[in-house]
């Protein structure tokens, strides 16, 4: 089954604001989609839309294909060692070999560490090695750049390329740079109300 | 079905004695109601005998409270309801769940410690097998309640101390009847428990998913 999103005129109201409307876009397999604009403007909302956790103020939004979510919040235990933690995800996802996700997002060293002690960017990272883990079709991926180093940062944008090149589809929503040849970008700002 | 035993078994070590949001302070909190009663009202013997099974369903709704905090917040701020979503998980299955893993983490303590507390108060044979019956009947109850309440005050500021009040009044159906019990011979106050036990228990993670759906859009 080949990965398909499309988006159809949808508008995000939060509370009493209208953060954006009229917004379309349509991903075929091995697309990746770039959502820029500032902070506060309704990226993550987006994203949370096209994820099914948040509902449209208006239209509607199709996928084919399983969908990965990694954003701000990890999902983790807290007070479990890393390996233990996503370990749990790994039996729920049916992954059998998770020591390469590990391995890429070097990890190793840290899956004895309570997951509370982890900085900013070990977290990104086991949040993305859940990801990796998963095998899902279309990566959701919300400021994932965020507390990655410059060389961790160039291997995520080698992991999505791998990713879209596989048939895959990303939708990334960031206001840093990323590099991420041939894809499309959607400015919210295009779309305000 | 192994994802709903995933669920469990996760649960289950969050939440059990032991594991890293359990704690035996329930169970010692009931077992104090029971030792410092007979202080406050004085040996009587006959008073304590009549009164004491009360007093324990007191303590055991009251100690049911006690999880609540961190029964569905810390997993909710942590956005694990959004990557069950994800997965096709529904909110109720997760929800009955952690009803299950609720019940099993402060239930079976509680009428092991009904032996010493009964012992305590000076309870008669008779009157501490009427009152373990009707604690395994509605201590069910007790925790859909609680998994519900909790889940509905998630997303509020200072929600525990709500929960707490909230839980109170939808618990007075089970303590009525769980209560009652001692009270009247025949099985019929134990039945009405259970009743009321397996109603709550067949409701709440339908409205604990739904509260969870909702926190989503605030």
């Amino acid at each position: 089954m080949q990965a398909q999103l499309t988006a159809t005129d949808i508008a995000c109201r939060r509370g009493e604001r209208l953060l954006f409307r009229g917004l379309s876009f349509e991903c075929a397999p091995g697309e990746a989609l770039h959502v820029t604009g500032a902070n506060g403007i309704g990226k993550s909302s987006l994203i949370r839309i096209i994820a099914g956790l948040l509902r449209p103020f208006a239209g509607n939004v199709e996928s084919t294909g399983t969908m990965g979510l990694v954003d701000e919040r990890l999902a983790l235990d807290e007070n479990m060692p890393l390996g233990k933690a996503l370990g749990f995800w790994q039996e729920l996802d049916g992954c059998c070999s998770p020591a390469n996700a590990f391995a890429i997002l070097q990890l190793e060293p840290l899956l004895d560490v309570p997951v509370r002690f982890l900085s900013t960017g070990q977290r990104k990272r086991a949040a993305l090695a859940r990801l990796l883990n998963r095998g899902c079709q279309i990566w959701l991926l919300d400021e994932p750049l965020n507390g990655l180093d410059d060389q961790t940062s160039r291997n995520f944008e080698a992991l999505v390329a791998l990713h879209c090149g596989g048939g895959g589809i990303a939708v990334v929503a960031s206001h840093q740079r990323i590099a991420l040849p041939g894809a499309t970008v959607v400015a919210i700002e295009e779309y305000a109300a | 079905m192994s994802a709903a035993l995933n669920l469990l078994r996760r649960d289950l070590g969050l939440l059990m004695p032991g594991g890293s949001g359990g704690s035996v302070l329930p169970l010692l909190f009931f077992l104090a109601v029971a030792m410092l009663y007979p202080f406050a009202v004085g040996p009587d013997a006959q008073l304590l005998a009549r009164t004491g099974g009360g007093i324990i369903w007191i303590a055991a709704l009251l100690a049911a409270i006690l999880p609540l905090e961190r029964l569905v917040k810390d997993d909710l701020e942590a956005g694990v309801f959004d990557q069950f979503a994800l997965r096709g998980i529904s909110e109720e299955l997760a929800m009955a769940m952690r009803l299950v893993a609720h019940w099993m983490a402060f239930a079976p303590l509680l009428l092991l410690a009904t032996f010493p507390a009964a012992a305590l108060l000076g309870l008669q044979g008779e009157t501490t097998r009427t009152l373990l019956l009707g604690l395994l009947a509605g201590t069910p109850g007790l925790a859909a309640v609680g998994l519900a309440v909790a889940a509905l005050s998630a997303t509020m500021r200072g929600g525990a101390a709500l929960a707490g009040l909230m839980v109170i009044p939808l618990a007075v159906p089970i303590l009525i009847f769980g209560a009652g019990a001692l009270a009247r011979p025949g099985p019929s106050a134990l039945l009405l428990t259970a009743a009321i036990s397996l109603g709550l228990c067949a409701v709440a993670p339908f409205a604990a998913g739904a509260a969870l759906r909702a926190a989503r859009e605030n």
